[in-house]
This record gives structure tokens, C-alpha cells and sequence, in this order.
């Protein structure tokens, strides 16, 4: 058959056709149903295997996040300037066995408060009567997260509050009240930051801590001097806050050596957390970073840091980091880092990061793969805090996602104005004068949680709106518990300018579990960087205890297992911080078990 | 007897149509390296490659004959720089739709869009989801804007262009400073965007493209300040990836207009029998 000029140019045109069709197409074919919400629980249970009831209010939380009021210069853009603070951490503060909540507050002479778990169901804010409430008074800055860690191995859980202010240090006198000690521990007077860590870098057996500061320190936000306080990059700045490591000196006193030991960043660091991603026995540091790559600072022995952000592969690609999180999704005893940031139709779509370990190779190259595209977690709106857990106790590591930036006129979008200054040089953008007037418009608001079920074969699924998840506040802060000792996790969420919620979880009956609180002796007390692995139907889940993970947030730090229907567990190996390891055989399920290091 | 072109006159000369190939990869080149501009290379080279091989097939097809490739290397370039996503497949589908496009979309031998303005128009209205249009700038301080900037004015000035791209910078900060009466906005932030890596590939590759530009040079210079006030009509609207649809919107009516009067103009040709 001849084929004539005429042919040619049809076909082509069909080609072309089919070439405009093909998103079209594509849509349709991954598009997943996300806004239809469960009929009832017990579709979620049947098919999920779990289902959130959101319960703050009938547990006794009444508690709204109050945003700061900066300086009067940032007024025509002050709810997207002021726009982070909402935050939760989980500790049993008075060791009498439930966890509790404690969540900050950040406008001006606001009250942070501590929910100390009544063990029925109920809470009962305790910030006043124990001294961790009145911490944000006007010239002090306003809190922006807090975390706990035993810094003095008494047993008892202390307290570090990082805000854009002065950071705050109090000793847990005995789980009845806290004593400041700021000014005796040796802390900075004014850091604007929104990350911090308690980690033992140098398994000395005291926790050292780790602060990122995001605005420069040098900037009190209610009393600038100039306008010139914002990134000056979209995606590569480098006028952030410095990060601190404070050396933990024993006596209550810290030492601050970050530049001693290689870390001298000035990204706007959002999110830090620190886990042994080698098995070298120390915990390396990850960062995710705003305005900028994302950093992992290697450890060398306790003796130095080491960045190798690039060399890793988790240092190129320049996004909005905004959250880090570990945790061993694929059940192979490798934790993979998630990293939220922004995803905008049309306008922003960079896409989440799950950085998974790429196997083989020697323990010191270890090298990462963005694989959140592949496995169904990379868009995520304008993402905040994130974390995992097992929420249906199926064995694997499930992913709890909330976002939404600014919430104001549902119908009057920011985000033209936003790009328009976003794309400018450095002379434009770094000058709050040049930025468009907020005008009450919304910044990606009013958006759908993620909450992401691992079906254990590298797929997550979306089912936020399935298993009740359906709030749309500007969330941050994500923490996840056991309030319950009854097997399951909870998760607590702490919005911008909006109520703290409590997802109380319910798993399908015939699930087990098996949790683990570790108590160090020779290391530190709080048992943070100690790394637990159960085995068990020939598979095998590692965790590890943490001093701070998501996005401000920090969640219990016992360890929770889910079995699945499997009836007992092979053994479970701890390897406590100074390589110490510990086996126990066969443990009995559906049961927390307390454990202390060996002596 | 006037002397031959030395070799540097011969390589900055108008013929050379290695030169905008040239450019585009050096800007690539020092700002990868400098501060890592791309989502990353395998995309972009993804996008060349597919940009490549569909000129090459698309081009024997229609033609008998394997095209130079100089062009779908430009269109590739630019796709690979100028859209961003975390997947791979619109890479390569907008640079097929880009070369495909040269080769369905003409009339009376001429093509209307420039292909990789319509191949990223196209992409950004259809897959929004999966598609965002570079938005950063070059790196964090002014030096690199500087350097691509005198570079590529002197570029498109040896290659006679350099009146669309003036004309287009001076259209573009005009109607910003009358967007900034408009809006009450600062007029820093309505120049903003200008100051960006996606507008130097914008006023040196896109609208100063030979082969879909109309032909007289007062008629270039009338059809960028259109652009520019379309563009500036679409910023008012709040479309993020004006500067793209503003030229889609009008290079191809600015062509069919010339096409048509240069046609209406020529001789008729009447074949009689013999």
C-alpha cells in the first residue's frame, strides 16, 4: 500500500491527538477515590483493619493553638510569616504507666498544656500545677515545640522547649513539678527554631541535645529592624538559623560544639531526626530542610559529623522540607527517612520524599532512593508533620500525613501572589516589603489528610476519609501513642489556629501486638538510640527509640509491634546505644513488656 | 574585498545554527553545577532524547529525510529545564507533543507554535496534578542571572534577535509597574518573575524562535509587546504560567495572519494547458 504525504500528515495528526489525550488517560487509570468517606467502622475494620473516632473533646482536651502576633512590618503577610507552632510531643511524665500529651501554644502569654493520661479514657490538663504552662510571656518569644528526654538519668522524663525566643530547659523534679534550668545548662538567649532532638551522639550514657534554628537567631520577630528576614532563595538559601549540638557535660550543664563537630548549616531547618541508618552503633543526624536540600550528617564515631547529603543521594533536588520521620516500612531491618513538602496543582508539585536505602554496598556508602512515587506517598498537598506506626497491627509500618498551610477565604487563593516573589532573585524575596499582601487570601488550606496503609509488598494505600480521618485544619504536628495500654496506636494532631485532635484507634479483633519500654542503665535512662527487632513468621520489624521525630513532634517512646494474626513472637534482639545486645526468646504477645538494659 | 569572518565572527554568526544549542547547554551546564537546577538529569536527558528521536522519525517520515537535529535538541533542552515533576512520563510526553506538534500543526508550510511552547502549554493545562513550570531562580545571589543575561543578550544580538528580546523586557517592566498600580502591589514583586532562570530561557530561546516568528522586524516587535500585554492581562487573572499561554496564544494568530497576507499578496500561479 502506498503510503502518500497525505497519509503522513493524518496519522501524525492522530498521533498528536493521542498525545493530548495521554494525561487524560493517565488520570484515570491511577486516580484513586479519596473524598468518599467509610460508611460506618466497620466497613474500615473489615476492610482496613482499623477506624479513628476523633475524641479530644470527650477525653477532656479542649485545647486551640493561638498563632503569634509578629512584628506590626510583617502585618500584610503575618498569617503566612507566623504560620508554624503547633506542635505535640508523648511522654509518660510521671512514670505511672500512660502516656501523656503535652502540646505548646504560641501566642503572646498563651499557655502550654500537659495532659497527664487518667488511665480511663480521660485527660486532665497539669501544665499550671507542674510548671510547664505560663512559657510564653510577652519578650520571651513563643514556644514552637518541645521534647523529652531524661538528660540527668533520674528516671524522669525532662523537658526542652525550643521556640522563636529563648529556649527553655526544666528538670522533671520527680513527676511533680518542673524547675527551670536554663540559665545552669548554658542554652543560647534567643533561637527562632522548629527543630530539635535529644540524641547520645557519643554513647556516653547522657543525652546530648540538637536545636536547628530556621529564622536567623539574630532576629527577634517582634521587634525587627529590617524587612530582610525571609529566605533568600525559593530553594536554595542559606540565611537561615545556625544549629546547635549541646554537649551533654553531666550536672545539668551542656556544652555547645556543632562547629566542633562539622555541622555548620545555615538552611531553615524544619525537621531533624537521628537514628543509626548504618548500624555503626551511633546515630547519624538527618535534617529536612525549608528553602533548600535535605542534609544527613553522617556520624563518625561519635567523634565528628560528617554531611553526605549529596554523596547519599538524599542532597540534590531542592524542595520545602518540612518533616522527617523513620521507620522500617519494608520489614527488612532497614529504616527508610520520609520527607514532606509541597505538592500544588498546576502551580507546585514536588512531591513528598521516602527515601528508602538502596541495598548491598559497605555499611559507610550507604546510598538512598526517592521512592515515594512508586510506593503512593509523594502527594501529599503542602505537607507537614508525618509519622509512622502500625495502625491496624497488620506487621507493617503504616504513614499518618496531615498538611494544609493557611486556612482564611476558602475561595480566594494566595498562591499566584506567593509564586510571583518566590521565582524572584534574592534582592526581592528576601525583603518581606516586596512580599504581596496576604489580603485574608488562603495559601493551600482547607486540605485532606493522608493516612497511608502499607500492605507490606511496597504499596500504600490511601485511606484517610475511609477510616475517619477527615478534619481539614491547618495541621503540623503529628505524634502517635498507645493512651490506652491496649495495643494500638492513637494519633494526636496539632493544628495551626485550631483544636488539638485525638484519633482514638480501633483494630479489628484477631490482630496481636507486642510493645517494649526500655529503660537504659549504663546509657542513657531514656533509652534513646536503642534499637529493638522483633522476629517473628520469618519476618523480622526493626525500631528504634527516639528522641524527637515528624515535625515538632515526638512520639512515645515505647515501641509498638504489630503481629498480625501471628499467635507468638521468635525472639526479639535489643541492641542498646553503647552496642550492648540483648535477646529475649520467645516474649509473650499482646503485652508491654518493661525492659531493662543488663547490667 | 572584504576580509573572510574570522573564526570567532563565523561561530557568533547567524547561520550558525549550533550557536542557541550552544548556550542553552552552557547555562544548563554552570547552573546544574553552580547550584543544581534540575529536578534531575535523567529527566531532562529523558526529554531530549524522546524530543530527538521523534524529530528524527517524525521528520524521515514526512520528508524522506532525517532532519538536522540542532532544533528538537533546543525543544528538548527546554522541556527538561522548563517543567518540573517528580514522575518521568511527562518529560518525555511533553517533548513528543512539542515535535509532533512542528509537524501537524501548520498551513501552507509553516509551522504556527513553537514547539515547546505548545508542547508546555499543553502539559501544564492538562496534567496540573503531575506538572509545575520552573519557578526558582539562579541559585541565591545575582551574579549567575548577570552573567546569562550579558551572555545571552550578546548572543541574540549577533544573531540579529536582539530587538524582540528588548523589546519584550521593556514591554514586560512597563506593564509590571501598570500591574503594580493596579494591584497596590509592590512593583518589586510584579518584577519578580522576569528575574528568574524560566524567563531567561523565555526571552532568549522561546520568542526569538526564527521559525515561528512573523517576518519583518517591526512586526516581531508588535507581536512581543502583545504577548506581553496578553501576559499581562493573564497575571491579572492570577494565571501562574501566563508568560507560556500568552505566547501560545498569540505567535500562532501573529503567523496565520502573516501566512495569510503573504499568500493573498503572492502571484497566482495559473497552470494552462498546453
Amino acid at each position: 500500500m502506498e503510503v502518500t504525504p497525505k497519509k503522513v500528515q493524518a496519522g501524525l495528526a492522530v498521533l498528536l491527538a493521542a498525545l493530548l489525550v495521554t494525561p487524560l488517560v493517565y488520570k484515570r487509570l491511577v486516580r484513586h477515590d479519596t473524598t468518599s468517606t467509610s460508611d460506618n467502622a466497620s466497613t474500615a475494620l473489615a476492610r482496613y483493619g482499623f477506624h479513628f473516632q476523633e475524641s479530644a473533646k470527650a477525653s477532656g482536651i479542649d485545647f486551640i493553638h493561638k498563632a503569634p502576633t509578629l512584628d506590626v512590618k510583617l502585618k500584610h503577610i503575618m498569617e503566612q510569616v507566623a504560620s508554624m507552632g503547633a506542635a505535640v510531643s508523648i511522654v509518660d511524665f510521671d512514670r505511672d504507666g500512660w502516656e501523656d500529651i503535652y502540646v505548646v501554644n504560641s501566642g503572646e502569654g498563651s499557655k502550654n498544656a500537659l495532659y497527664r493520661n487518667l488511665g480511663n479514657g480521660m485527660f486532665r490538663d497539669v501544665a499550671e500545677e507542674v510548671g510547664l504552662a505560663d512559657v510564653n510571656q510577652a519578650g520571651t518569644g513563643v514556644s514552637m515545640g518541645a521534647v523529652w528526654g531524661d538528660y540527668d538519668n533520674d528516671g524522669y522524663e525532662d523537658v526542652f522547649i525550643y521556640k522563636w525566643g529563648k529556649p527553655e530547659l526544666f528538670h522533671n523534679d520527680g513527676g511533680k513539678h518542673f524547675t527551670r534550668v536554663t540559665e545552669e545548662a548554658g542554652l543560647p538567649k534567643w533561637v527562632n527554631a522548629n527543630a530539635a532532638l535529644w540524641l547520645d551522639y557519643d554513647n556516653d550514657g547522657k543525652l546530648d541535645l540538637f536545636l536547628g534554628g530556621y529564622y536567623s537567631e539574630e532576629l527577634d520577630l517582634w521587634h525587627l529592624k529590617t524587612t530582610k528576614i525571609m529566605p533568600n532563595s525559593f530553594e536554595y538559601a542559606t540565611n537561615g538559623g545556625r544549629k546547635y549540638l549541646f554537649h551533654n557535660l553531666g550536672g545539668g550543664r551542656f556544652e555547645e560544639v556543632s562547629e566542633k563537630m562539622g555541622i555548620s548549616s545555615r538552611r531553615w531547618t524544619l525537621a531533624a531526626v537521628a537514628a543509626d541508618l548504618r548500624g555503626t552503633g551511633y546515630p547519624d543526624l538527618f535534617l529536612s530542610n525549608d528553602y533548600g536540600v535535605s542534609e544527613l550528617y553522617l556520624n563518625q564515631s561519635g567523634k565528628k559529623f560528617r554531611e553526605a547529603g549529596k554523596e547519599t543521594g538524599v542532597g540534590y533536588a531542592p524542595k520545602s522540607g518540612m518533616n522527617a520521620a523513620v521507620g522500617d516500612i519494608l520489614d527488612n531491618g532497614r529504616e527508610t527517612i520520609y520527607v514532606s513538602n509541597i505538592s500544588e496543582e498546576g502551580v507546585l508539585v514536588q512531591g513528598n520524599n521516602l527515601w528508602v536505602p538502596k541495598p548491598g554496598g559497605p555499611v559507610d556508602k550507604i546510598s538512598y532512593e526517592n521512592m515515594a512515587n512508586a510506593m503512593g506517598v509523594e502527594l501529599g498537598g503542602w505537607s507537614f508533620g508525618a509519622q509512622f506506626g502500625d495502625l491496624n497491627n497488620d506487621g507493617y509500618l503504616d504513614l499518618y500525613l496531615t498538611n494544609g498551610n493557611v486556612s482564611l477565604d476558602q475561595n480566594r487563593s494566595y498562591w499566584y501572589d506567593y509564586s510571583k516573589v518566590a521565582g524572584g532573585n534574592e534582592a526581592i524575596i528576601s525583603d518581606a516589603a516586596n512580599w504581596p499582601p496576604l489580603d485574608g487570601r488562603s495559601l493551600a488550606g482547607f486540605q485532606h489528610k493522608h493516612v497511608w496503609v502499607n500492605d507490606g509488598a511496597g504499596q500504600f494505600q490511601e485511606v484517610a476519609q475511609m477510616v475517619g480521618v477527615s478534619d481539614i485544619y491547618d495541621g503540623r504536628s503529628v505524634a502517635m501513642a498507645d493512651f490506652g495500654n491496649r495495643g494500638v496506636l492513637d494519633v494526636v494532631v496539632a493544628s495551626q489556629r485550631a483544636p488539638l485532635l485525638l484519633y482514638r484507634n480501633t483494630v479489628a479483633p484477631g490482630r496481636h501486638w507486642i510493645e517494649f519500654e526500655l529503660e537504659g542503665r549504663h546509657t542513657n535512662r531514656s533509652a534513646i538510640g536503642a534499637e529493638v527487632r522483633v522476629f517473628w513468621n520469618g519476618r523480622q520489624q526493626l525500631q528504634e527509640v527516639s528522641g524527637g521525630s515528624g515535625f515538632c513532634a515526638q512520639n512515645q517512646r515505647r515501641l509498638h509491634f504489630g503481629l498480625g494474626s501471628a499467635a507468638s513472637v521468635d525472639r526479639v534482639e535489643i541492641r542498646w546505644p553503647g552496642g550492648v545486645t540483648q535477646t529475649i526468646q520467645s516474649p509473650a504477645i499482646d503485652q508491654i513488656h518493661k525492659v531493662q538494659e543488663p547490667s | 574585498m572584504s576580509r573572510p569572518p574570522s573564526a570567532v565572527g563565523r561561530f557568533f554568526s547567524p547561520d550558525n545554527r549550533y550557536l542557541a544549542p550552544l548556550l542553552i547547554t552552557t547555562i544548563l551546564l554552570v547552573s546544574q553545577v553552580s547550584f543544581g537546577l534540575l529536578e534531575s538529569f535523567s529527566r531532562t536527558a529523558l526529554a531530549i532524547a524522546t524530543s530527538m528521536l521523534f524529530d528524527l522519525v517524525l521528520g524521515h517520515l514526512m520528508y524522506g529525510r532525517y532532519p538536522n537535529l540542532a532544533s528538537a535538541y533546543i525543544s528538548g533542552i527546554s522541556v527538561g529545564i522548563l517543567i518540573r515533576s517528580p514522575e518521568f512520563w511527562p518529560y518525555a510526553l511533553c517533548a513528543a507533543l512539542s515535535i509532533t506538534s512542528k509537524y501537524v500543526l501548520r498551513w501552507k508550510g509553516r509551522h504556527l507554535w513553537n514547539p515547546s511552547n505548545f508542547g508546555i502549554s499543553a502539559i501544564l493545562l492538562l496534567a496540573p496534578e503531575y506538572v509545575a513550570a520552573l519557578s526558582v531562580q539562579w541559585g541565591n545571589n545575582v551574579w549567575p542571572m548577570v552573567i546569562v543575561w550579558v551572555l545571552g543578550a550578546v548572543i541574540v544580538y549577533r544573531v540579529r534577535r536582539f530587538h524582540i528580546t528588548f523589546t519584550y523586557v521593556v514591554s514586560f517592566v512597563v506593564l509590571a509597574a501598570l500591574r503594580s498600580a493596579i494591584t497596590g502591589h509592590p512593583l518589586l514583586s510584579e518584577v519578580a518573575p522576569i528575574t528568574g532562570p524560566m524567563y531567561q530561557l523565555f526571552i532568549f530561546f522561546m520568542i526569538t524562535d526564527p521559525k515561528t516568528t512573523v517576518k519583518s522586524k517591526w512586526g516581531q516587535c508588535v507581536v512581543v509587546f502583545l504577548v506581553a500585554v496578553v501576559e499581562m492581562i493573564l497575571r491579572l487573572a492570577q494565571n501562574i504560567h501566563a508568560p507560556f499561554y500568552a505566547l501560545a496564544l498569540v505567535g500562532p494568530a501573529a503567523m496565520a495572519i502573516e501566512i495569510w497576507r503573504t499568500s493573498k499578496d503572492a502571484p497566482k500561479v495559473v497552470q494552462t494547458a498546453a
